[in-house]
């Protein structure tokens, strides 16, 4: 009860969580994708307001904040999968390596195939382990043949850390593996296809501390070849995995900068509230 | 603080019982509703089959016949034309006069020879064009008795009620009585029953006809409504906008699974027969007319397979870049196709029971032959069972129950290929 008491107490005190533009640096040298004064609705719902940040090549950049508070949304317009929402409204400018990805004429299939998507929950398709890596390859026409075609299958999957334990079944459903498989096997299907960026949707929410340990060691090997944005609800794996992180709260984009000074050193009070587990 | 716990569990302890005796009543009720559905369902079958099943044996005399050319009256001639306009009739009429010398007059003679059925000598031709060299030899043959002997035989007319509300008279009665203690009557497996079109006497009346008809027109039916349903569904779920046109339409849907089907019927003799000059009484036209009536079915079917198919493998497939074309159809639609399977089965019983709608458009007509095609005119299984139910004759009471019975082992088929499916979808998730 007296625990309880302070809390309420505290949180009464005057804080100044004006919003008064993002705090640090949002732009860095040599972006992979640059996004400037992005608006997302949905319908009346204004759930991302005028938020600019530069995503940089091969790094690893977490997207933290409570829920609801438009992270996710933020994620989702970086490859256009917000598109699939009719009442989705998205305004202001994303590019990725000088392409404006909103632009009329840009094809979003291949916008896709560049920009990988890694979801919340394992999702791989009711087909075979082999099928699910191969299915990207095949539509995209990437392998000359079939032997090319295993190539990529099984350097997707080593590179996903799933080789050893699936070579024996690779005709077995994928649908069979364990939760922490299922998830290793659709990040090896993401980058069957060879994307630029890989998008992760709380990749690790739905899995045990081993498999999410797996998982955080497989995303800080693929920085050497992806760029990847993750968005977690754990600041433990944000600080873990991640070279930046940028804390979004309420739809904005309130602070941005390395890891290691967010986490020691918050500017922000919003930030340094959530950080130090006030509240979200 | 522990007092009031204490106060809580007493509280809930008090519901308790009411709780639990709410379940059992609930229980019981469910258990009754079960009860009281299947007694109609075991009613049903019971006085089906108890009626039909012996329309499976159909009761044949064996006769000496003497293949005599004399008594064909052929001569020396063995051609075809011939063969097929000679007089067979006299072949089991002097057979009958063998067996039964002592009937001299021409009346009694007319009721000996009423015994057998008149479509004996269609027999005889067919087996003496099969094998001309079976003239001038003696054969055993087993022919098809007459209905009413039929009956007798079965035992389904009363012997004991007075001569003249009887149709057999006592004199044919006895004939059959000698017969049977001859070892000459005889119940075989009526093949008839399942080859033969339609007739007007009852031992020579199938549902070949009717089967062959309810099979072109389910298939016009399904050729039809399956693609366009499904064409609809996918189209409708996945690429319309939601405006106010799509929501229209969607409702128009639903209204159209709820129009009575003789409106259908009216509809296909407007449009197909009068407009389009489509003949009548053909499987083409009940084709389309249930096309028309198994729609909204199908469409209702597949657009809630495709709901069903979970959001997160459209996802899958479009954020490795698929484009929507291979979304649906690499992902969705194999997993929804069993749904759809499932619709288009129930759709097409629904069809296959269908007759209202048929009577509109004249296929209620009486056909003896067997549609060789979709044009040829025909009926189907329900309304040939409407048909023998109008029938006077006392054989075709059994008939008609016979007739429900396959109906009714089709559909059972049907949905058991339906409930097959669905079980397969459940395991594929």
């Amino acid at each position: 009860m007296l625990a309880m008491n302070n809390l309420i107490e505290e949180r009464q005190q005057p804080v100044s969580t004006e919003f008064t533009g993002t705090v640090g640096d949002i732009s860095i040298s040599n972006p992979r994708m640059t996004t400037r004064n992005v608006d997302v609705h949905y319908g009346d719902k204004h759930a991302i307001m005028d938020v600019s940040l530069d995503i940089g090549r091969h790094e690893v950049l977490s997207l933290i904040g409570p829920s609801g508070c438009g992270k996710s949304t933020f994620l989702r317009c970086l490859n256009r999968m917000n598109d699939t929402i009719d009442i989705c409204r998205v305004t202001g400018q994303i590019k990725l390596d000088d392409q404006d990805i909103y632009d009329k004429n840009l094809d979003v299939v291949p916008l896709r195939a560049q920009v990988g998507m890694v979801f919340q929950k394992p999702n791989p398709f009711p087909k075979s382990i082999y099928d699910n890596i191969a299915y990207g390859p095949r539509i995209h026409g990437l392998a000359e043949d079939q032997t090319e075609l295993d190539g990529i299958v099984e350097g997707s999957l080593h590179r996903a850390g799933l080789w050893d334990e699936v070579k024996d079944r690779l005709h077995q459903p994928g649908t069979g593996l364990s939760g922490g498989q299922q998830q290793r096997l659709c990040i090896a299907r993401t980058i069957a296809v060879s994307p630029e960026v890989i998008l992760m949707d709380e990749p690790c929410s739905a899995l045990d501390p081993i498999a999410t340990a797996k998982i955080e060691a497989l995303i800080d090997e693929l920085r050497q070849n992806f760029t990847i944005v993750i968005v977690t609800h754990s600041m433990q794996q944000a600080a873990r995995v991640s070279q930046r992180t940028a804390y979004f709260h309420l739809g904005r984009l309130i602070e941005v900068g390395q890891t290691e000074d967010i986490f020691t050193n918050p500017q922000h009070k919003l930030t340094e509230d959530y950080i130090t587990g006030r509240f979200g | 603080m522990s007092n009031s716990t204490q106060t809580t569990i007493e509280k809930v302890n008090a519901t308790l019982e009411r709780r639990y005796a709410k379940e059992r009543r609930f229980r019981k009720m469910g258990i009754a509703a079960i009860a009281i559905g299947l007694l109609f369902v075991v009613l049903l079958f019971v006085s089906i089959i108890s009626k039909g099943h012996s329309a499976f044996w159909q009761t044949h005399i064996k006769l000496d016949i003497e293949f005599s050319a004399e008594l064909l009256d052929i001569g020396d001639r063995r051609d075809i034309e011939t063969l097929s306009t000679a007089n067979y009739a006299a072949l089991t009429k002097a057979s009958l006069k063998a067996i039964f010398p002592e009937v001299d007059q021409r009346k009694g003679r007319r009721m000996l020879y009423k015994m057998i059925s008149i479509g004996a000598p269609y027999l005889l031709r067919e087996m003496v064009i099969n094998d001309p060299t079976l003239i001038g030899s003696h054969q055993t043959v087993w022919l098809p008795a007459d209905d009413d002997i039929d009956m007798l035989v079965k035992e389904q007319t009363d012997r004991n009620l007075p001569e003249s509300s009887r149709r057999l008279n006592d004199k044919v009665i006895g004939w059959v009585d000698q017969l049977m203690a001859r070892g000459a009557v005889e119940k075989l497996f009526n093949t008839t029953f399942f080859t033969a079109g339609d007739s007007r006497e009852p031992e020579l009346a199938g549902i070949g006809g009717a089967i062959t008809g309810s099979l072109y027109t389910l298939l016009v039916a399904l050729l039809l409504a399956f693609p366009i349903g499904v064409a609809t569904a996918i189209y409708l779920e996945e690429f319309a906008p939601t405006n106010r046109w799509t929501d229209m339409i969607e409702v128009n849907i639903n209204n159209l699974a709820a129009v009575p089907s003789i409106v259908f019927g009216l509809l296909g003799l407007a449009l197909f027969i009068n407009l389009a000059g489509l003949p009548r009484s053909a499987p083409l036209v009940g084709g389309l007319v249930l096309t028309l009536m198994t729609l909204p079915t199908i469409i209702i079917a597949s657009r809630a397979a495709l709901k069903s198919v979970p959001p997160s493998i459209r996802e899958a497939a479009m954020g490795i870049g698929a484009s929507k074309m291979q979304t649906i159809f690499h992902h969705v639609l194999p997993l929804a196709m069993p749904g759809m399977l499932t619709g288009t089965i129930i759709g097409m019983a629904q069809a296959l029971g269908e007759t209202a709608p048929l009577l509109m458009i004249g296929m209620v007509a009486f056909v003896v032959d067997i549609p060789g095609g979709p044009l040829d005119p025909s009926t189907v299984l329900p309304v040939q069972i409407f048909l023998w139910a109008d029938s006077p004759e006392r054989a075709f009471l059994e008939r008609t129950s016979a007739a429900i019975m396959v109906l009714l082992a089709f559909l059972i088929f049907m949905n058991l290929i339906a409930v097959l499916l669905r079980k397969r979808f459940e395991q594929q998730r």
